[in-house]
């Protein structure tokens, strides 16, 4: 075929945009200084005062606490934006599982107090070596996900107004820390230098329980509710198809019977 | 041992470049998620290297870990709804 189709030269064309954008790019990083260009200096030299041995610390809780507190304001508003979506209105019920599979729950036996002691290290590690909240969340959300796949019922006593807490204790305690140095006559969020690593500590332990909760919600939250059209749609499907894999089967019963 | 870790930063660039580009080529959704967890296991290695532990961790944890929890669990409602979206007959579509 000597005619090409139209869509092949749209092709080539795409091709050379994206090879030169990627040229580009290339070029760019190779013209980068050496020698970054940034705050970490005066984030190193100001460490003493910032509460935590970590620079990435001192600057996530400390010099830019305030990015920090509107990221849990964003984690907050994707867990409500979620639940208005569920079907089920509390996220963390967990229904027992269908089939209990041995070999996962005896992997969460193993696995659930080394991860619980594992976040509470990285929470407490992240003062003054890599580690922090949001690692230490991650990692207990991942024993929630765990539990919940394998049915086992830890928040039987939870109401739906606790796991409302939970959901917002961390941007409150922040927001409570944040507005409280400010009646000592400090700015929004200057923590004292004497009470910074305390109140780091605080604000990262609520954090971390926080987004551990909105992270479980966000993966709670897989099913949907179904609409009104849906549903009956759904109820006509599965009354047509019965659950065997063929749907035109018959019994003999129904052809002695024409 | 420096010649080493040059061989393994190749490799690293190498596997991240083809892991995203399968990650968006592949047909099999479930297929796309598993090379999506490898891909953050990978950046995480990649991290690393960079002299960048606080962002290895991060992405271990949420990239690779939680993020790839959510898509299956997503994947899993999209085909309780629908239905699967390639039939289980098909062969590899991945050329």
């Amino acid at each position: 075929m000597s005619q090409r189709p139209p869509i092949a030269i749209i092709h080539i064309a795409f091709a050379f945009v994206v090879a030169g954008i990627t040229g580009a790019i290339v070029v760019a990083i190779i013209r980068l200084p050496s020698e970054a260009i940034g705050l970490s200096a005066a984030a190193i030299a100001n460490l003493d005062a910032a509460g935590a041995k970590n620079p990435v610390t001192a600057v996530l809780l400390n010099f830019r606490g305030y990015d920090t507190l509107l990221e849990i304001l964003v984690l907050l508003l994707a867990a409500i934006g979620a639940r208005v979506l569920t079907a089920s209105d509390a996220s963390f019920v967990v229904e027992p599982a269908r089939s209990a599979n041995p070999v996962l729950l005896g992997f969460i036996r193993i696995l659930a107090p080394v991860m619980i002691m594992v976040a509470g290290y990285l929470l407490w590690v992240g003062g003054h070596a890599p580690g922090g909240a949001f690692q230490a969340a991650a990692v207990l959300a991942a024993l929630g996900v765990l539990l919940k796949l394998g049915g086992v019922s830890w928040t039987r006593k939870l109401s739906q107004r606790g796991e409302r807490l939970l959901l917002v204790a961390g941007l409150a305690v922040f927001l409570v820390v944040a507005t409280a140095v400010m009646l000592s006559q400090r700015r929004f969020l200057e923590y004292p230098p004497s009470v910074a690593k305390t109140l780091i500590l605080v604000i990262e332990s609520a954090a971390t329980v926080s987004i551990a909760a909105i992270l479980l919600a966000l993966f709670s939250s897989g099913t949907l509710r179904e609409t009104q059209s849906e549903r009956s749609h759904s109820k006509i499907n599965s009354s047509e198809i019965p659950n065997n894999k063929m749907p035109n089967h018959k019994t003999p019963r129904d052809e002695a019977a024409q | 041992m420096n010649s080493l870790l040059w061989i393994l930063d190749i490799t690293l660039c190498g596997s991240l470049l083809w892991l995203a580009w399968q990650t968006l080529a592949t047909s099999d959704l479930f297929k796309a998620i598993v090379l999506f967890i490898v891909l953050g296991l990978v950046m995480a290695l990649a991290w690393a290297r960079l002299d960048a532990p606080d962002i290895a961790l991060a992405e271990a944890a949420i990239g690779a870990g939680l993020t790839g929890a959510l898509l299956l669990s997503t994947l899993t409602a999209i085909t309780k709804r629908t239905g699967p979206r390639t039939p289980p007959e098909t062969m590899d579509a991945d050329t």
